[in-house]
């Protein structure tokens, strides 16, 4: 069992997989013999070349337009958005193309592509280098999208979705780059759509996702002191979305809270409070209550991150408020 | 660049497919407009009477394995590789035999097995995408071709100038083939362009070569291509084409197209002009008989007919087809 970084564990995740198949390439802004403007990919251009590593220009919809076009004549490319901001730019491609293109083509095609990307905030990067843009991807049909949340998941998650036949947006919670956490040695495989329980506990459960587990787990331990034992539920998996872990632990509590880096409105806990009201109605004890950044563009500021951003503190004074009420 | 081998289109027989081609697509694209009117086609669907030439001479100089990407005004993109008419009547009508069982439609023509690796509707996406394709052929050394096809308005999309920039730097085998027929929908293209030649204007901003061709005259466009898919295919990196041609009717669906001048339609549908009467015109001229010709546009007529029947016959697409292949286990489900 090796101790690494998150930021480490994109490059052992992603060297895993090209290792084992000639079909997998790497490609993006700076990230050949600079390893990634977040040091993510340090390593693969020495490791692998400059073939099957590639230095991009600043050309988003290039990028994901050559992903697409080598996955669909098949290769299996691992493309780098640097932040997940620039989606914007080439959203076209990501949510007309490559996403609809296996349905409306009635299956001709596959593609079997990874869109990494550094998402969300705490770097107080400001508004336009910090947004959490997985509730963008989550509600396109014909997108998988993934948010690990430690080193381990991010290997095993890299490798599911490098080895999955649909695309597969990857997004990497900026802030936990420098975070560590075990890795067991040799290769780490897990399945999409699979959540994680990380904590048990009888009285309330938490869904949670990215940066937001280890405030989640921190407020779990606070509130256990106060007397109120939480579940934490590591989502992991928007699409596909393992509703059965949630509404099972869900169930097993009688109330649910989401902790969501999305700013408010159509967060992804949005779509998973509507699932437990209709399918847990009559298991819960109270409202299904979510915990996220207010419906603002988030701030340089770091006093002003910090207030908008879900914090352990608020985590606990809402589900605290909510459990007495 | 010099071509080794003597070119093809000396040949009576090769002409005559390439006459043949270019019938196909015009009848096939006039029966399409009237399905149109008679309301069986629905939606929408973007003709390319006019522009036959184009279509059917860069599909004769490609190789079976080679990739064409088109755009929503691909019908004869898509037939000029070999599709055949009846499912692509069936797709425009949003049958079940057609080309994508009625889930695509008209501006979303794809045939994998032919090399048709789609048709897309959103401006300049496909040319990145082309890209991509020659990229794995690049690195799988296959040695196929992409070849991109767009319009003139196209050159003023972010994606066109992204998708050439990087073809040129990674010395990709992609034929990027600007059609330009002087309008977007409704506005002159000349009127929103910063340079005269929307396509060969750009080309050196690209390190590239202008290339200019009647787009209207297939033996021409046929030359051109040839040279830039053997380029291609011999490593040595991308071509911009700039065709030059225009659309008899409207931009889509029953457009008439009233927003350009008279003489200006009436000079780019006179025999002289018009690709497909000024081929028949040369074949004759060749020496060949005119009961050869019109053999030729009787069997394209009857095939027509028989496309457009067989595809009135298809079912409408079933339910079971609805939540099909958004993933590639064939199925849509996005939660357990
Ligand atoms: C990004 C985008 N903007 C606008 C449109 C609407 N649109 C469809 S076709 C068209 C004109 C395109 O002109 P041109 O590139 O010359 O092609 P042509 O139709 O003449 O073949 C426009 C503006 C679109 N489909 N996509
Ligand atoms: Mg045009």
């Amino acid at each position: 069992m090796a101790e690494l970084t998150y930021r480490e564990a994109i490059a052992r995740g992603i060297a895993q997989e090209m290792r084992r198949d000639e079909s997998v390439l790497f490609l993006g802004e700076d990230v050949g013999a600079a390893g990634g403007v977040f040091k993510g990919t340090v390593g693969l251009f020495e490791e692998f070349g400059p073939v099957r590593v590639r230095d991009t220009p600043i050309s988003e919809q290039a990028i994901l337009g050559a992903a697409m076009g080598a996955a669909m004549t098949g290769l299996r490319p691992i493309a780098e958005i640097m932040f997940a901001d620039f989606f914007a730019v080439c959203w076209d491609i990501v949510a007309n193309e490559i996403a609809k293109s296996r349905y409306m083509t009635n299956g001709q095609m596959s593609f079997p592509l990874v869109i990494r990307s550094g998402n969300g905030g705490g770097l107080r990067f400001g508004a336009q280098h910090s947004q959490s843009v997985e509730n963008w991807a989550m509600m396109i049909p014909g997108l998988k999208v993934v948010v690990p949340s430690n080193p381990r998941d991010v290997v095993g998650l890299m490798a599911a979705a490098v080895r999955d036949d649909d695309p597969v947006i990857f997004l990497e919670s900026k802030a936990l780059y420098p975070t560590k956490g075990e890795v067991p040695e040799g290769e780490i495989v897990d399945a999409l759509g699979t959540a994680t329980v990380l904590r048990h506990g009888a009285d309330a459960t938490i869904a949670t996702l990215g940066l937001m587990v280890p405030r989640a787990l921190a407020a779990a331990e606070e509130l256990a002191a106060g007397g109120i034992d939480c579940t934490v539920v590591d989502v992991r998996s928007l699409i596909p979305l393992d509703t059965q872990t949630i509404l099972r632990e869900t169930s097993a509590t009688g109330r649910l809270f989401t902790v969501e880096e999305n700013p408010r409105v159509l967060g992804w806990g949005a779509e998973v409070a509507s699932i437990v009201a209709e399918e847990a109605f009559f298991d819960l004890d109270g409202p299904v209550v979510r915990i996220t950044t207010p419906h603002i563009p988030l701030p340089a500021a770091d006093t002003l991150e910090d207030m908008a951003l879900p914090s352990v503190e608020r985590i606990v004074t809402t589900i605290h408020k909510a459990m007495n009420s | 660049m010099t071509t080794t081998e003597a070119s093809p289109v000396h040949d009576v027989d090769f002409k005559l497919e390439l006459y043949r081609s270019q019938v196909a697509l015009r009848r096939f694209e006039t029966r399409a407009y009237d399905l149109f009117l008679e309301n069986y086609v629905k939606g929408t669907s973007h003709l390319s009477i006019g522009q036959e030439a184009i279509a059917a001479g860069v599909a004769a100089a490609m190789r079976p394995d080679d990739w064409t990407f088109a755009t929503y005004r691909g019908h004869a993109h898509t037939l000029a590789r070999g599709v055949a008419m009846t499912p692509v009547f069936a797709e425009l009508m949003g049958r079940a035999n057609g080309l994508m069982a009625g889930k695509g439609g008209s501006m979303h023509l794809t045939s994998v097995e032919h090399g048709v690796m789609g048709s897309y509707a959103i401006i300049g996406a496909h040319l990145p995408i082309a890209c991509g394709a020659a990229w794995s052929a690049q690195y799988r050394g296959t040695d196929q071709v992409a070849v991109v096809f767009f319009g003139d308005g196209t050159v003023n999309i972010g994606a066109f100038h992204e998708a050439l920039n990087f073809a040129a730097i990674w010395k990709l085998p992609v034929v990027f083939i600007c059609e330009n027929n002087l309008y977007m929908e409704y506005t002159r293209t000349s009127e929103v362009t910063a340079v005269a030649r929307p396509a060969a204007d750009r080309a050196a901003a690209y390190g590239l070569e202008p290339i200019l061709v009647d787009g209207n005259d297939a033996d021409a466009v046929y030359e051109v291509a040839r040279t830039a898919v053997e380029r291609a295919r011999a490593g040595m990196g991308p071509s911009l084409i700039e065709a030059e041609t225009y659309r008899h009717g409207g931009h889509s669906r029953a457009d008439p197209g009233k927003y350009r001048p008279d003489e200006e339609v009436a000079l780019w549908k006179s025999a002289e002009r018009d690709p497909v009467s000024r081929y028949r015109t040369r074949l004759v001229e060749l020496g060949v008989d005119e009961s050869t010709l019109a053999r030729i546009e009787a069997d394209v007529d009857a095939e027509v007919e028989a496309a457009t029947e067989a595809a009135k016959a298809g079912a409408a697409p079933g339910e079971d087809l609805l939540m099909k292949d958004v993933w590639a286990n064939g199925g849509a489900e996005w939660r357990n």
